[in-house]
């Protein structure tokens, strides 16, 4: 028999970016609030120190900071029909385990999304007419506008200390910025980023072309810097030691850094960790949650009551949890009915390399996760798709991340996998490669879902949740079309030569891509086609809400972090404003 | 069924031989540089001491066979040239073998529960039902087996440069068939452990004398580059430096705080 705890106002499944604001804003607001993160705790000291901290092989190929496969993994597979089969290993996503999740091994590349994203349906209607995409492609409107978010990614961009260069100061185009952004109130709280070497190549070649660069917005603080919780970030050091690990210089914004001292200081907020959350019990008659059960360190099941339960977990878990639980209607490919797991949306990668064979040093090394110059000609506003046949779009970065040498050591192609001449080539052009990438958006496929796997199981014995995923038409036209444009300003950046990475081939889970998965939850205006409403209120059931990128209802060709803030905080906003007083649906269905 | 049993059996036999024993000499020469004057001083400041750190010349996990397998195998993958040496000098046999002696080895954050698809398409990935270390006791046993009955009873390490090329290509190439496992799965996992080896920090046990950092130009560990960053085409001599070495650690540490107090 479960162990009952006692009954708090909020349960948040989860431990990372989404639950700390939710923690911090709702203990702030008076409500009682447990975060049930199933990882271990850590903080910057002394878990994140120098130089341990700095060990490629543990962190960046062993994905210490990563969630452990043997106790709950996907199966997957390219097409509906196909067997699926266990991820055995991580590999193509990264998902974070144990407190700050995901916002501790990031690199700290924070983008707004253009206004048109969150209309997208409407606006490719309105600019191209209906018959410019298949039905297959099953974009839709997210329920909430730009404008309404703007003020929400205005305060996180002060939470985490951002740096950048402001291109649209409210519609005033502004030199040296993003020229293509949406209006910003007010401007970046800290300067941009230095430029690196790699980004003064692609840059300076971008501009002969005609294009307009500009500093990547960063999370990687510029400055010594006070947020509005009080707390104190340090200036980033550009160790090129950020993705896939934690930060020793409180530079990188992470929760631990930023939010969780301040609602760490607040009785009303618990952080309870080793809780693995194996599902939301849920009162079908009275259409509510009740509480969630989890599973403790001492592998104990526990019952926490709960007024209201919000899910904060990643990306795939949160439609996962949904289908364990039995909440809402699953999707059914076959029929296309159902929501929960529908519109599961990915990013569309592309990479170029540009060798100079000796004849600059690039020191990669020299990095930090954020560290880049990018254009964003190439994004879904910025240009026009007629006759294209696709929708959607990305920017191109030069970033200088990293030089840890087991994942970066770029060859030429047509270099052997091994041997002498592997080792030369090694030798020759470790020091002296830039690396572009284009970062594309990704759109809905009706075979792109998740749902529950019927033969492989967990280690509590809960199914596993299993991914179906091919990237879709529309978006290899997309990444055809601009990697060719990219192609172009390589070739203006005096390499001896370049190497393209096309996008030819089923997508795989076994190569490293992004950890920007989104949907299976999505947001929007009609029950019948997405699982919570404009405030990330579930339609099934008014006290569970959902955060995250899992409420993405088509991924942009950006980063997702600074809208899954922003949302986050647009929902804190409502839950304290709207529903704690007076819970009920906030829009009727 | 059979070809279940005999996996089964195999693994067991197999098995049974994993003590630590002693490496068999390795015929690899020290290459040039080793004796060639250490890489310049950087441009501020006293270089930290650089010493490897103490190798760990004892297997945990390969026995005598197995080793002599692999140390010629990674040295093939990535050999010596006349400036700086391969995998073998390096000690990528002694980093694949602790890898495999610990948790990577048995599997520790892999998903294995049954049931077992071996022939799925790539996209899914690995779906063999055998851990990391049961891969390599398998890989090489029928490596062996397939150099002793094509090259009339000789060993792979045996072989010479340019036969043991081929028979790692036919692995590669699936040109090769293993009995029970796919062969280009075993060769995968050994030239990535073998990149791995040659490229982690030292501590490992593989990158002895952080050869392949000196090889490439990466610094290592200690890493604060804030004021390097926009000195385009800097030329970076610093020697690198594994997390392993505390003396740099000291170093390190004080360089930072006198920085801070100009």
């Amino acid at each position: 028999m479960a162990v009952r705890m006692k009954p708090v106002d909020v349960a948040l499944v989860g431990g990372g970016l989404t639950a700390a604001i939710l923690g911090r804003e709702l203990a702030e607001a008076g409500y009682t609030v447990v975060s049930l993160e199933r990882g271990q705790m850590r903080d910057t000291v002394p878990d994140f120190q120098s130089p341990t901290m700095h060990d490629e092989l543990k962190y960046d190929v062993r994905y210490a900071l990563m969630q452990d496969p043997s106790v709950q993994t996907l199966t997957f597979r390219n097409f509906v029909g196909q067997q699926a089969l266990p991820m055995r290993q991580l590999g193509s996503f990264l998902p974070g385990e144990g407190v700050g999740g995901g916002a501790v091994h990031w690199n700290g590349q924070y983008w707004r999304f253009q206004p048109e994203w969150f209309r997208l349906r409407s606006w490719v209607n309105e600019k191209y007419g209906q018959n410019h995409l298949g039905p297959e492609v099953t974009i839709q409107d997210w329920g909430v506008n730009y404008d309404e978010l703007e003020p929400f990614y205005t305060f996180a961009d002060k939470v985490l200390g951002i740096g950048g260069a402001t291109g649209n100061l409210k519609g005033q185009i502004q030199v040296g910025g993003n020229p293509f952004e949406g209006p910003r109130s007010e401007p970046y709280p800290n300067p941009p980023m230095k430029k690196s070497h790699s980004g003064h190549l692609f840059g300076q070649a971008a501009a002969s072309l005609g294009y307009k660069p500009f500093p990547v917005p960063s999370a990687n603080v510029t400055r010594p810097y006070r947020n509005p919780y009080g707390a104190e970030l340090k200036p980033c050091m550009y160790c090129g030691f950020c993705e896939r690990f934690g930060c020793e210089h409180f530079a990188k914004a992470s929760p631990q850094v930023c939010i969780l001292p301040s609602a760490m200081a607040n009785k009303n907020f618990e952080l309870r960790t080793r809780a693995y959350v194996t599902r939301i019990e849920y009162n079908r008659q009275a259409k509510v949650a009740t509480g969630v059960t989890y599973v403790d360190a001492q592998g104990r099941e526990v019952f926490q009551p709960a007024n209201m339960v919000v899910l904060c977990a990643f990306a795939h878990h949160n439609p996962i949890l949904m289908l364990q639980s039995g909440i809402g209607e699953p999707y059914n490919p076959e029929t296309r009915t159902g929501t929960v797991g529908r519109n599961y949306t990915y990013q569309t990668m592309t990479g170029i390399n540009v060798f100079y064979e000796g004849e600059k040093r690039i020191n990669p090394f020299m990095g930090a996760g954020a560290l880049g110059t990018a254009i964003d000609e190439f994004n879904n506003g910025s240009f026009d798709h007629s006759g294209l046949g696709f929708i959607g779009g990305g920017y191109v970065a030069a970033y200088q991340t990293s030089g840890r040498p087991i994942y970066h050591h770029p060859v030429p192609e047509g270099t052997p996998r091994w041997g002498l001449e592997w080792k030369r080539a090694v030798a020759r052009h470790y020091n002296s490669t830039v690396s572009i990438s284009f970062h594309g958006s990704s759109v809905p496929h009706p075979n792109n879902y998740i749902g529950l796997d019927r033969t492989y199981t967990d280690a509590f014995g809960q199914p596993l949740g299993m991914l179906t995923f091919d990237f879709p038409h529309n978006d290899r036209l997309m990444a055809r079309h601009i990697t060719g444009k990219v192609v172009e300003i390589a070739k203006a950046m005096g390499g001896k030569q370049i190497s393209v990475g096309w996008l030819d081939d089923h997508y795989s889970i076994v190569p490293y891509q992004t950890t920007h998965n989104s949907g299976g939850t999505i947001m929007g205006t009609d029950p019948k086609t997405s699982v919570v409403n404009r405030y990330l209120q579930s339609w099934d059931a008014h006290n569970l809400w959902v955060m995250g990128a899992s409420v993405f209802p088509q991924n942009a060709g950006y980063n997702p972090t600074a809208t899954v803030a922003a949302l986050t905080y647009w929902a804190a906003d409502a839950m304290i404003k709207q529903y704690l007083n007076n819970p009920r649906p906030l829009v009727q269905a | 069924m059979n070809d279940a049993i005999s996996r089964r059996n195999l693994l067991k036999v197999v098995g049974a031989a994993g003590a630590a024993a002693a490496v068999p000499g390795a015929t690899v020469a020290a290459p040039q540089h080793i004796a060639q004057a250490p890489a310049p001083a950087p441009a501020q400041g006293a270089a930290p001491p650089v010493s490897a750190p103490p190798q760990t010349d004892a297997l945990f996990f390969f026995n005598d066979q197995e080793a002599r397998f692999v140390e010629a195998a990674v040295e093939r993958l990535i050999p010596a040239d006349p400036e700086w040496p391969g995998a073998a000098w390096a000690g990528v046999l002694y980093f694949i073998d602790h890898q495999l002696a610990g948790a990577y080895g048995s599997g520790a954050k892999m998903y294995l529960k049954g049931p077992w698809v071996p022939d799925a398409p790539p996209q899914q990935g690995y779906q063999l039902r055998h851990t990391p270390a049961e891969l390599y006791r398998i890989g090489i046993e029928e490596t062996r087996q397939h150099c002793r009955q094509a090259y009339n009873g000789r060993e792979f390490w045996d072989l010479g440069e340019t036969v043991m090329d081929e028979v790692l290509k036919g692995l590669e190439s699936a040109q090769i068939q293993l009995p029970s496992l796919p062969a280009p799965v075993f060769f995968e996992t050994l030239l990535a452990n073998t990149v791995e080896g040659f490229l982690a920090d030292p501590a490992y046990g593989g990158n002895r004398d952080m050869v392949s950092w000196r090889m490439i130009g990466f610094p290592g560990a200690y890493a604060q580059y804030v004021d390097l960053v926009e000195l385009y085409d800097l030329p970076y001599t610093r020697p690198p430096i594994s997390f392993a070495n505390s003396a740099a650690r000291h170093a390190h540490i004080a360089g930072h705080n006198h920085d801070h107090n100009q």
